[in-house]
């Protein structure tokens, strides 16, 4: 790999890597909490750090925001940063509240049928449903309900 | 910043001051997008995660919990998980261009052809908007599909809500009576 641990370099990718912990944090909460709304919390943390990283490519030093004078005389020396990504993202936000949305219902459901929203309580309501059925249907399925 | 929020997310129990710190949270982002000259993102994102999304969740804890239980499971495996993969991702920008650089990929492609087109052919001041709604228009209907998804689902799930409470008390009612 042909890369020099300069000083340019590293504050040129400081970025990538303050969201790739920032992403990692996220990640974090997600697998280790058992906490349902956390979890969603967490999700959401992921979420937005990737946002950044695709926000950050499309940054140009010097550069401004991609809004045209109201007169649309365009000053040629002035820069512009790519208006692409911002797109993209625009739309990844709002699927990505859609989501989050349809994920707390599911939590609210959750709730309502097992009367918790911890993972571990959850679990352990499934293997007692599970041993209960297998006592009823067990012989019947073979021993594999 | 942003990262001592995001560990503050981690450590904290109560649900609520949760779902406030996510709400600093996109605040702190909004923030920082525009440092990054995308404003449009920054207010969507200002509304979206600071504003919706934190009265969700509220909405959420006042149908559910106020608080987290501590789990007994081992935070050592999550870890080694998230640790692997940063380190991963950390290696896989290595390559990266830097930040700011004008002659990145990225800004040498399908970007600055937007940026001098839209003048003629759309002619509206804000280049974000000319893209999102006519070069990259299928992608906006999508999302509206998307959305517009989600909300059923979300209307389905929630929807027999009340309903079922109220069947629930009935029935409690009638076995009393009994």
């Amino acid at each position: 790999m042909g890369f020099e641990l300069t000083q340019e370099y590293i504050l040129g990718h400081m970025n990538y890597w303050l969201f790739s912990v920032l992403m990692m944090t996220g990640l974090y909460i997600v697998v280790a909490k058992g906490n349902l709304v956390k979890k969603i919390v967490g999700l959401n943390i992921f979420q937005t750090s990737v946002f950044m990283v695709y926000i950050s490519m499309g940054k140009i030093t010097g550069g401004t925001a991609p809004i045209f004078p109201q007169d649309m005389e365009i000053d040629p020396e002035v820069v512009y940063s790519n208006p692409l990504p911002h797109v993209l993202i625009l739309t990844a936000i709002v699927v990505g509240i859609a989501t989050t949305s349809l994920g707390l219902a599911l939590i609210v459901r959750i709730q309502e049928e097992f009367n918790t929203i911890e993972e571990d309580d959850i679990l352990k309501i499934e293997r007692a449903i599970v041993q209960a059925e297998n006592a009823i249907h067990g012989d019947a399925m073979g021993g594999r309900a | 910043m942003l990262v001592l929020t995001a560990i503050a997310v981690v450590r904290m129990r109560s649900l609520f001051a949760i779902a406030m710190l996510s709400g600093v949270f996109s605040l702190l982002s909004a923030l920082l997008f525009v440092t990054m000259d995308a404003v449009d993102v920054a207010f969507t994102e200002a509304a979206v995660g600071a504003g919706i999304s934190t009265v969700l969740v509220l909405g959420t804890l006042a149908l559910t919990s106020r608080f987290e239980k501590p789990t007994k499971r081992s935070p050592m495996v999550p870890l080694f998980v998230v640790l692997v993969t940063g380190a991963a991702l950390i290696y896989g920008t290595l390559d990266m261009p830097n930040f700011g650089s004008p002659d990145a990929p990225v800004q040498t492609h399908v970007g600055p052809d937007y940026l001098e087109r839209s003048v003629e052919e759309i002619d509206i001041p804000n280049v974000v908007t000319s893209i999102l709604a006519s070069y990259r228009g299928y992608d906006t209907l999508g999302e509206t599909a998307v959305v517009f998804t989600a909300g059923i689902g979300v209307l389905l799930l929630i929807s027999g809500l009340r309903l079922r409470r109220r069947r629930d008390d009935e029935d409690e009612d009638e076995s009393e009576e009994v």
